[in-house]
């Protein structure tokens, strides 16, 4: 049963062949996706046509790999903007959030932090639309009494970075309030009885025995942004992001190319996994 | 004095007006303005309760309302099934130094984005895909057959894209069960099922509860897996709200849409934290 008790051997060997099959499920996609990225067909299936680096290198005219492919590297630069923008604004937002639910004391605190872990359970679908149509209003209202068409609140990418970030913001606020709790807070008295100012303080006390965490909520915010699709899709004017992009192309029969990206992206975010996991850990 | 004290005030503002901007301008404004869309005839603006009305008298959206609502509990609870054992592997019979390995092994699939790992599947599973490829070469097939675009596949892929919400927290309350407590009973004679029924199951509830709660929420407003998934004539909820806004432009009935679907995860939510007695702040901590 547990380690310490005897357990018959099919027992043990049922519980082993189960676990096995667990890890299967868990990466066969991953390691099919990536394996099909370098075979030398048009379509990411077998039979096996022969290895290639042409997926990713391949000028054309038969196969554009995915560093010449333009709309694709287009929507990935596009992410990346988008996720910069939105790691910016909810590592604000969320250490803001931090500050005012742990260290300050006001009427209807309970209220208002209510209200900021509600995004947690509203479906992305559901803050996505309900952002359009808000900023569509107020668009509206202000076209028809100011005589200003304003571009911004229309889709486009202030609103999607708006729409990541009132979600994101909350996730990074969960993570640093969670070390800000294990803030002595007589540190702070002590610098201020030699003499440090406010700004000083918050920069060279909190702030710095809160930087883990908050590199570690930019992070999340990061990835999250990245990845984001459900609020994204409701908001995005004619500059697809990159999940967008791809789905279009999944949707729509795709080519061994999105295997290439996608074997781009599982390296990159599993190496960013494995650094925040190992990290996390040693704390 | 009077300096130390001003500053104090402003710096709570610092701190309380881009929170109170973003929770007001971002959350609770848009779906304020999502309810009277919801209530509002569309073209006309007058107030009506037509696009509610709609909702009940087309039995493909309602059926579709239905369908959604089950099949995210029954995701929910395959998830739960699954995520027990899994835990008490990782948690009790694998040896000290394994555990990260394990735990890194289990947590990395799940940064890879949801689109990534659907497309996974669907090379796995389409009629050219490598299961028919293989049973064809091996003469289990005859010809390939569609496997993708079902109900079976689509929860398959649900129960994949969400595991993880569960097992974490499951592997959470499992690392605090005393090891003791199970020798005690299979000392006293206890068999392997009552040793589950009796004393793990009952002591992993609040983990349970906490997975239950996210993976149904993420389940029940996902998008990419049941459209992907699949078939054409199974619509999950989130496509009948995507179709009303983008494909047919009648925000009023997507608004309508929107809060149902609003309203029935609250509901499941408020439900759960009632029944075990918790509250929202401990779930998503």
């Amino acid at each position: 049963m547990i380690k310490s008790l005897p357990s018959s051997k099919k027992y043990r060997s049922g519980f082993t062949i189960f676990i096995v099959l667990y890890f299967i499920f868990l990466f066969a996609p991953l390691i099919v996706t990536m394996v099909f990225a370098f075979n030398e067909s048009m379509y990411p299936s077998l039979p096996w046509n022969g290895f290639t680096l042409k997926w990713f290198f391949g000028k054309g005219p038969k196969i554009v790999g995915i560093f010449h492919d333009k709309i694709n590297l287009r929507s990935l630069a596009t992410s990346f903007k988008v996720a910069i923008s939105v790691t910016i604004l909810s590592t604000f937002l969320g250490t803001c959030a931090a500050f005012l639910f742990e260290h300050e004391n006001f009427r209807f605190k309970n209220a208002l932090y209510f209200l900021m872990i509600a995004p947690m359970v509203i479906p992305g679908v559901i803050l996505g639309i309900s952002i359009l149509m808000f900023s569509n209003t107020i668009g509206l209202f202000i076209e028809n009494h100011l005589g200003l068409y304003l571009k911004f609140l229309g889709p486009g990418f202030p609103l999607v970075v708006l729409g990541q970030s009132s979600f994101i913001s909350t996730i990074v606020a969960l993570v640093v309030s969670a070390r800000l709790k294990k803030f002595d807070r007589t540190l702070e008295e002590a610098a201020y009885n030699l003499g440090a100012n406010r700004l000083e303080v918050m920069w060279f006390i909190t702030l710095k025995y809160l930087s883990p965490s908050i590199i570690g909520g930019a992070a999340m915010a990061f990835l999250m942004s990245f990845e984001n699709f459900n609020t994204t899709i409701f908001l995005l004017g004619s500059q697809a992001t990159l999940p967008v992009n791809m789905y279009m192309q999944v949707r729509d029969g795709s080519t061994p190319v999105i295997n290439a990206i996608s074997l781009l992206l599982i390296l990159g975010s599993s190496i960013f996994a494995v650094l925040n996991l190992t990290k996390g850990s040693k704390e | 004095m009077m300096k130390n004290r001003k500053q104090i005030k402003w710096g709570f503002l610092f701190f309380f007006l881009p929170v109170v901007l973003w929770l007001f301008l971002l959350i609770v404004l848009p779906h304020l303005e999502l309810l009277r869309l919801s209530f509002t005839k569309a073209n006309t603006g007058k107030l009506s309760l037509d696009n509610y009305f709609a909702f009940f008298r087309e039995p493909i959206y309602w059926l579709t309302f239905v369908r959604t609502a089950g099949y995210s509990l029954l995701v929910t609870f395959l998830v739960m099934v699954i995520s027990l054992p899994v835990s008490f592997y990782v948690s009790k019979m694998v040896k000290g130094r394994y555990v990260g390995v394990l735990m890194i092994l289990i947590l990395v699939p799940f940064w890879v984005s949801e689109l990534i790992r659907v497309y996974g599947w669907m090379i796995i599973l389409r009629e050219s895909g490598l299961i028919n490829h293989l049973f064809v070469a091996l003469r289990i097939f005859k010809e390939p057959i569609e496997l993708l675009y079902n109900d079976v596949a689509m929860v398959m892929g649900l129960v994949y894209t969400s595991m993880l919400f569960m097992v974490v927290p499951v592997i959470g309350v499992m690392d605090d069960l005393d090891d003791s407590i199970i020798e005690a009973a299979y000392d006293l004679g206890a068999s392997k099922i009552a040793i589950w029924k009796t004393i793990i199951i009952p002591h992993c509830a609040p983990g349970l509860v906490n997975g239950g709660i996210i993976v149904f929420m993420l389940v029940l407003g996902s998008y990419l897996t049941p459209n992907l998934m699949g078939g054409k004539n199974s619509l999950w909820f989130t496509e009948q709200i995507y179709n009303q806004i983008i494909l047919y432009f009648n925000w009023n009935q997507g608004a309508a849409f929107g809060f149902l679907l609003l309203a029935l995860s609250s509901l499941i939510v408020w439900v759960l934290l009632k029944v075990t007695k918790q509250s929202l702040k401990e779930v998503v901590k």
